[in-house]
């Protein structure tokens, strides 16, 4: 397999696992189980109602960081920066 | 000093802000115009990105429609954050190392001709539109409140301004102007909420302070006091009110999410940093400047909310249990009837105001949702520096995001369709006179379209998400990620994902948005699954997806050169300067 292929595989890896989290942190603890994590409460805020209105977001940011770091050093390991 | 004054100062000054900077950095050649040149570095192209995309939808509407849906706001806090996580993994670097200008240049060199650049002119303009009709519904109401006018009024003043102010700057102007309009905004919206805070719960910082407990001493948390008053008056508990079911909620949200992914303004963004790995990098600052203000909506509509209950029935105090007496309304209630956008009717009689979820005995006939937000510090008592400031954040996220997006249209008109199919030896000037001339004309139909607009704010910009969605963001997907794509797959895609998206919303708002044109009727509402015509967009990309791949099944693979081409925008290395053609 060419070096850019196996790049782009690794690429696809990446991205795949961060989906996962983002729509774990969204869609299913905010949305689907929301109701069933109600019942666990973290201070004031009831656990589903926490993720859909500020849990997912804090993901989202870290994720976002994660993947362009990620992505960066996939960058190196394949050497196909930009210079 | 009185608050008319006041506001106008506030506003005033910020304004000579913007159009200083706007006069220092006048775009002088087309490529200033659409792109800034590059020398923007991640944090700054990511605030300037969080002001470009955070609009009147998120400051003036969000945090209103959240007050009155609860739970089931929620789809609008993780749609407009989730979908820059789609951005940055899949979409931003790609379209960054394929380096031109506009979303319809990749279109229609990734699926090899002009038809395929039309069409996707044609679905963005549609979507662009819509969005800025949200916008005017929020300039409206923001300037009636500020000339305590009617609406309407407001409304034609917010048209001539962002018709100047789009028209002198370009990009490049707009970057550097964005960046003190997010300044201004974040501070606008943040300083009402901290004092408020403060006050409810004696937490300072509105994120926590929603989970923190009531500091009147009765120790009950906000969130369970809100709870209850909604409860005793008929409104469901706020922290589980689903909108609709859980279905509508997963399609509304994702729709939301993979619109923000499909939208132009916001990748052109990408389009101006230097390097592949400056587009992840500046997803990630533009979603940590969203994230500030998306994370203290919550906060600002919940206590909206409380503190407006407590304004028609009070639940301590002299007057506690009893509803406020009609001659006892405060001033800006009053203030708000002169909009219109505020309205009672005392049905029984009784010289009282009732708000009760019953219809027939509610006598709150109409308070709009984007109300809200301006309404809050006035309604929580804050000095008229705080509510002038809230205005000027208002008009401040409103106008970015508005000058953006009728850049983006501007540029798809002149760009795409004069110069790159049917006048392709127009000169500068001609291309840059085209572009004034496309945004008076958006600024016309979305000012007249928003005189009756199609939902809140928050709601018609809702709509132009799903257009994208159902649109844009399925065509760049397959684009990148499918080699064997090809164009007579991504133009039967784009052309069922926006046909019936469009069919949907227009039976639900009317053709164009114009409530007489509505049709089949007796279809009734909401009839897909009970999904909303606002979160459609998502129904119409699994359209869009299912018809590319069966067309691309049954025609030819695309030529030689587009699968190499596609294997180039993969890798990062040998991204050249942004060109046009």
């Amino acid at each position: 397999m060419s070096k850019h292929a196996s790049y782009w595989k690794a690429n696809l890896r990446l991205v795949f696992g961060c989906l996962v989290v983002w729509f774990l942190a969204s869609f299913v603890f905010g949305i689907l189980l929301a109701e069933p994590l109600n019942s666990i409460r973290l201070g004031g805020y009831k656990l589903g109602f926490w993720f859909s209105q500020q849990g997912s977001i804090y993901t989202f940011v870290a994720l976002t960081f994660f993947y362009a770091w990620r992505a960066n050093k996939l960058d190196h390991e394949f050497g196909v920066r930009e210079d | 000093m009185d608050l008319q004054t006041l506001t106008y100062i506030v506003v005033g000054a910020t304004f000579a802000l913007y159009i200083g900077i706007a006069i220092w950095a006048r775009a002088k050649s087309t490529s200033d115009f659409y792109v800034a040149g590059k020398g923007v570095p991640p944090v700054l192209n990511g605030m300037a990105t969080a002001a470009d995309w955070m609009s009147a939808a998120s400051f003036i509407s969000m945090a209103g429609l959240i007050a009155f849906y609860g739970y089931g706001g929620s789809v609008f806090l993780m749609g407009w954050t989730g979908g820059y996580v789609l951005l940055a993994m899949l979409l931003a670097p790609y379209l960054r190392k394929y380096g031109k200008f506009t979303v319809p240049e990749f279109i229609g060199d990734r699926y090899y001709g002009k038809s395929a650049r039309i069409l996707a002119v044609i679905c963005l303009i549609i979507a662009s539109i819509t969005y800025v009709i949200g916008q005017m519904k929020g300039i409206g109401v923001a300037f009636s409140r500020f000339l305590e006018t009617d609406y309407d009024t407001g409304l034609y003043i917010g048209m001539g301004i962002v018709f100047i102010y789009a028209v002198m700057g370009g990009m490049k102007g707009i970057t550097y102007t964005q960046i003190a309009q997010y300044c201004v905004l974040i501070f606008a919206y943040t300083v009402p909420a901290v004092f408020i805070s403060m006050h409810l719960t004696g937490n300072p910082i509105p994120q926590l302070g929603l989970g923190s407990t009531m500091s009147d001493g009765s120790g009950m948390f906000l969130l369970d006091k809100l709870d209850a008053t909604m409860k005793d008056l008929g409104f469901g508990t706020y922290t589980d009110k689903e909108r609709l079911s859980t279905f509508n909620m997963f399609v509304y949200t994702m729709s939301l999410m993979i619109g923000t992914a499909g939208l132009p303004h916001v990748i052109m963004r990408f389009f101006t940093v230097p390097k592949v790995r400056d587009a992840r990098a500046s997803a990630g600052w533009a979603l940590v400047f969203i994230a500030l203000l998306y994370t203290v909506a919550p906060a600002v509509g919940a206590m909206a909310r409380l503190n407006l209950m407590e304004t028609i029935h009070p639940t301590s105090g002299p007057n506690a249990g009893q509803w406020v007496e009609v001659d006892q309304r405060p001033q800006w209630f009053k203030n708000w009837e002169k909009t219109g956008l505020l309205k009672f009717e005392d049905k029984n009689g009784d010289g009282r105001i009732q708000y009760v979820a019953d219809k027939e005995k509610n006598e709150m006939v109409k308070v709009d949702r984007d109300i809200m937000v301006l309404a809050n510090p006035e309604i929580a008592k804050l000095p008229n520096w705080v509510v002038a400031l809230v205005v000027a954040g208002g008009l401040a996220a409103a106008l970015s995001t508005a000058a953006g997006l009728l850049l983006a249209i501007a540029s798809s008109i002149s760009h795409d369709l004069l110069k790159g199919v049917f006048v392709p030896n127009i000169s500068e000037k001609g291309e840059l006179l085209a572009s004034r001339f496309a945004m008076a004309g958006a600024i016309a139909a979305a000012g007249y379209l928003g005189l009756h607009p199609p939902d809140f704010a928050a709601g018609t910009v809702a709509l132009a998400f799903g257009l994208a969605a159902s649109s844009i963001f399925p065509a760049l997907m397959m684009g990148i990620f499918s080699k064997k794509m090809n164009k007579q797959g991504a133009m039967a895609g784009m052309l069922v994902g926006i046909g019936i998206t469009l069919f949907y919303v227009f039976q639900h708002k009317g053709i164009f948005f114009i409530a007489d044109w509505k049709y089949l009727q007796s279809w009734g509402s909401n009839w897909f699954m009970g999904v909303e015509p606002n979160a459609f967009g998502a129904i119409g990309a699994v359209f869009n997806f299912v018809t590319a791949f069966i067309v691309a099944k049954l025609t030819a693979p695309p030529p030689e050169h587009i699968q190499h081409m596609v294997e180039h925008i993969r890798v990062p290395v040998g991204a050249g300067e942004a060109t046009g053609h």
